[in-house]
C-alpha cells in the first residue's frame, strides 16, 4: 500500500501520482492521511485503484472518478463524486450539497446524511444514502437511481427525467412533475440489488418509489404555472 | 422618396407600435406563448460601426500594406497552463452545440478553423468525434447542464471554457426543443428522444466565485494543469465579473455581448438583457488593467463581429482575440438567398430566418434532419469559413498597418474616434473631431 500524507505533500502531488497509475499501474492500494478538508482530493482517477482517505475531504473529492474505489473515512464537502463515470465512492460520514451531481455511472454511497441537491442532474449513477437527503435532491435527474433510507427534504425530484427514486422515510414535498409510483416486483428486485451493492441492510418492501409524471417533457403553455 | 407606398400616400406608421410590434402582439394573442427564436439581438445598438480609425498621417507613421509584416498570432492561456494555445489569427469560433447544429456544420467549423490555425469550440451536448477529428485546436465547454461531459473528452481538449453565461441570455438557461433531439443527440445528452432538453442557467455543484475557484482547481487537477481554462460570461456587470473571474483563477476570459447569437431563447430575453459588446470591452479591459492582469489573462470578445474592422476595433479596445458564431454560420450558408423559396415555405425568408430551434433550416446547418443536413458539405463549408476568416484577418491587418501597427495587438483606443456621443461614452474614445470623451474630464 502506498501512503501519501497531505501534511507533507500537496493535493497536486497526490493526484499526479494517482493519475500516473492510469498509464502504468504499479500500486493499486492507496492511503491518504491528514486530508483535513482539502479540496479536489483524488479527482480525475482513471484506474482500478482503491483509495482510502483517512479523514474529512473538501469540495469535489473523487470528482469525475472512473474505475477507482474511493472511501472517505469522514465527511465530504460539496460535489463529492461529481460527474463520476464508474467505480465506487463511499462516504463514511455526511456529504455536503450536490453529492453525485451530474454523475454518469458507478455507485455513490453516503453512510450519513446528504445535504441539498443530492444527485442534481444525475445521468446514470446509482446513489444510496443511509440517512436523509436535503431539499431539491435529484433536481433535473436524467438517469440512474437514488435510494434514500431516511427522509427527503422539500421538492424531491423536481423537473425529473428518468431517474428512479426510492425513499424509505418521509418526503417533505415533491417537486414539479415528480409523483409517487407503483412499487412493482421489478423495482423490489432492483432496489434489493442496489442495497446489496451498497452494503445497506434495509427491507426493500418498506420503500416507496417516485419518478417523473412526464407531463413537463415538452413545453406546454398550460403547464406554465408548474415552472 | 420612400419606397413604401403607404408612406407616399401620407399614411404614418407609429414608431412605438410599428408593424413588427403589432405583429408580435397578434402572435402573442393567437398563441399565448412568448416567441422563442435563435440569432442575437436584432434591435439597433451602439456598435463597432460607430467607431472609426484614425489612419496615420503627420503624427503617425504607417506601415506598407503589401510589404511590412503585421503579426496576427496570439497565445492564450499563459497564466497557469503548461500548454497555452497558440493561434495564428486572433479570430476563434465560438461555442455552438452539436444538437443545435448538425454534425456536418460542427465538422465544417472545425475544418475551417483548422485551415486558418485557430480554435473552435464545442457547446452544450459534448464533443463529437467529427469535431475533435477536424479541429486542430478545440476548446471544450464546461456548461451547467454537463450534457456529454466526461473526463476523457476533457483531457482531449486543448482548452476548457467554463460557461457562466452567454451574451444573448445572461442569467438564462437554454432549451433544445424535442424535434431536434434525435437518437444520437439524446444518447449524448442521456435523455429520452423527443423531449425538450432544458439546459440549466447555473452550475449544479457550485455557486459564487469562491466555489468557482475550487471548481477551476478541480478541472486543472483532472487535466494535470496542462490546458488553459477560460471563463465565459455574458456581458452585464462586466467590470465586476471580469475581476471575479481573474480572482477565481481564469487563464482567459471570454466576454459575450448581447449581439451574440443563440440557438433558442425567448425574444424578450435576447432583446432586453445584457449590454452591447462595444460597452462591455472597456469595462473588461479596465478591470484587467486595475488588477495588473491585462495581457496576462487574455481577453476574448464576441457578439456581433462581422468583418475585419470589427476585429480590429475589438483589439484596439484591448481584446486579445475575438470569437465569431453567427458570422461563421453565415459563411457556411446560413440564411443563404438560394434557399429563399424554402425559407418562405416555413414562414420566413432568406436573411430573416431565426427559428433555429425548429430544426427545419433549409441550409442544413441548424437541423438534425438527415436530408437537410446533406445540403452542407463539411469540406466545402470548411473552405468557405477559412476564406472568410482569411478576409477578416487581412482586413484587420490593413487597418492596423494604416495606424502604423506591426501587430494587431498594438492597436489602441487612441487610434479611434466615435461617431456618436453614446459610442464615445461606451468605448471611451473621443467624439470625432473633438477631444471629448463623455463622462471624463477634459
Amino acid at each position: 500500500m502506498k501512503t501519501i500524507n497531505l501534511e507533507t505533500q500537496t493535493v497536486r502531488d497526490l493526484n499526479q501520482a494517482l493519475h500516473d497509475q492510469s498509464t502504468k499501474c504499479t500500486e493499486r492500494e492507496w492511503e491518504v492521511l491528514e486530508p483535513k478538508g482539502q479540496h479536489n482530493i483524488a479527482c480525475g482517477l482513471d484506474q482500478n485503484l482503491a483509495v482510502d482517505i483517512k479523514g474529512h475531504a473538501g469540495y469535489f473529492c473523487a470528482g469525475m472518478n472512473k474505475k477507482a474505489h474511493i472511501t472517505v473515512h469522514g465527511n465530504a464537502g460539496q460535489g463529492v463524486a461529481e460527474n463520476m463515470m464508474s467505480g465506487t465512492v463511499r462516504v463514511k460520514g455526511d456529504a455536503s450539497q450536490a453529492a453525485g451531481a451530474t454523475a454518469h455511472g458507478g455507485l455513490l454511497v453516503v453512510e450519513g446524511n446528504a445535504a441539498a441537491r443530492c444527485g442534481i442532474s444525475m445521468k446514470g449513477v446509482d446513489i444510496v444514502v443511509k440517512g436523509d437527503v436535503g431539499h431539491m435532491s435529484c433536481f433535473m435527474g436524467q438517469a440512474g437511481n437514488l435510494v434514500v433510507c431516511g427522509d427527503a427534504g422539500d421538492a424531491l425530484g423536481d423537473s425529473l427525467y428518468e431517474v428512479k427514486i426510492y425513499v424509505k422515510g418521509s418526503v417533505k414535498s415533491l417537486g414539479a412533475d415528480c409523483i409517487e409510483k407503483e412499487m412493482r416486483d421489478e423495482h423490489i428486485h432492483e432496489l434489493t440489488e442496489l442495497l446489496n451493492r451498497a452494503g445497506v441492510d434495509e427491507d426493500p418492501a418498506s420503500f416507496k418509489r417516485y419518478g417523473s409524471a412526464r407531463e413537463l417533457y415538452n413545453f406546454k403553455i398550460d403547464n406554465a404555472s408548474a415552472y | 422618396m420612400s419606397d413604401d407606398i403607404n408612406v407616399r400616400d401620407g399614411l404614418r406608421e407609429s414608431a412605438t407600435f410599428d408593424r413588427t410590434t403589432m405583429a408580435e402582439i397578434r402572435r402573442a394573442a393567437d398563441t399565448g406563448i412568448y416567441d422563442i427564436r435563435g440569432f442575437g439581438a436584432k434591435r439597433k445598438l451602439p456598435h463597432f460601426d460607430d467607431l472609426l480609425f484614425l489612419g496615420a498621417s503627420m503624427s503617425r507613421y504607417p506601415l506598407e500594406g503589401y510589404r511590412e509584416k503585421c503579426n496576427t498570432s496570439v497565445t492564450l492561456g499563459t497564466r497557469f497552463a503548461k500548454k497555452p494555445i497558440e493561434l495564428d489569427i486572433p479570430v476563434t469560433i465560438a461555442g455552438m452545440s452539436f444538437g443545435a447544429l448538425s454534425a456536418n456544420a460542427k465538422e465544417a467549423l472545425g475544418r475551417g478553423a483548422s485551415l486558418m490555425g485557430t480554435s473552435t469550440t464545442t457547446g452544450d451536448g459534448g464533443m463529437t468525434p467529427e469535431e475533435r477529428g477536424q479541429s486542430s485546436k478545440l476548446v471544450y465547454q464546461y456548461l451547467p447542464s454537463r450534457y456529454g461531459m466526461n473526463p476523457d473528452d476533457l483531457r482531449k481538449a486543448d482548452a476548457i471554457e467554463v460557461v457562466l453565461g452567454q451574451g444573448a441570455k445572461p442569467g438564462g438557461g437554454g432549451m433544445l426543443l424535442g424535434q431536434k433531439i434525435t437518437d444520437r443527440v439524446a444518447q449524448m445528452r442521456t435523455l429520452p428522444m423527443g423531449v425538450d432538453q432544458r439546459s440549466a442557467c447555473r452550475h449544479p455543484d457550485w455557486t459564487g466565485p469562491d466555489d468557482l475557484a475550487i471548481k477551476i482547481q478541480e478541472l486543472r487537477e483532472i487535466t494535470d494543469w496542462q490546458v488553459p481554462i477560460y471563463i465565459k460570461v455574458g456581458a452585464t456587470r462586466t467590470y465586476y465579473d471580469v475581476k471575479l473571474a481573474v480572482k477565481a483563477g481564469a487563464d482567459v476570459i471570454v466576454v459575450d455581448g448581447m449581439q451574440g447569437g443563440t440557438a433558442a431563447t425567448q425574444d424578450v430575453f435576447i432583446e432586453h438583457v445584457g449590454i452591447p459588446t462595444l460597452a462591455a470591452i472597456p469595462q473588461a479591459v479596465q478591470a484587467l488593467q486595475e488588477m495588473g492582469m491585462h495581457r496576462k489573462v487574455q481577453l476574448i470578445v464576441s457578439g456581433g463581429i462581422r468583418n475585419g474592422a470589427d476585429v480590429a476595433k475589438c483589439m484596439a479596445l484591448g481584446a486579445d482575440a475575438v470569437a465569431i458564431g453567427t458570422a461563421a454560420l453565415v459563411a457556411l450558408g446560413c440564411n443563404h438567398p438560394m434557399y429563399d423559396k424554402e425559407f418562405k415555405e416555413i414562414g420566413s425568408a432568406a436573411g430573416f430566418y431565426d427559428d433555429y430551434h425548429e430544426g427545419k433550416d433549409p441550409a442544413g446547418i441548424s437541423t438534425q434532419d438527415p436530408e437537410l443536413m446533406k445540403r452542407l458539405d463539411p469540406a466545402e463549408g470548411g473552405r468557405k469559413l477559412a476564406n472568410y476568416l482569411n478576409v477578416l484577418t487581412l482586413e484587420a491587418q490593413t487597418l492596423a498597418r494604416a495606424c502604423g501597427k506591426s501587430d494587431l495587438r498594438n492597436l489602441e483606443p487612441e487610434d479611434m474616434v466615435a461617431l456618436t456621443v453614446e459610442s464615445a461614452a461606451m468605448a471611451g474614445v473621443p467624439l470625432a473631431g473633438t477631444s471629448w470623451i463623455p463622462g471624463r474630464a477634459f
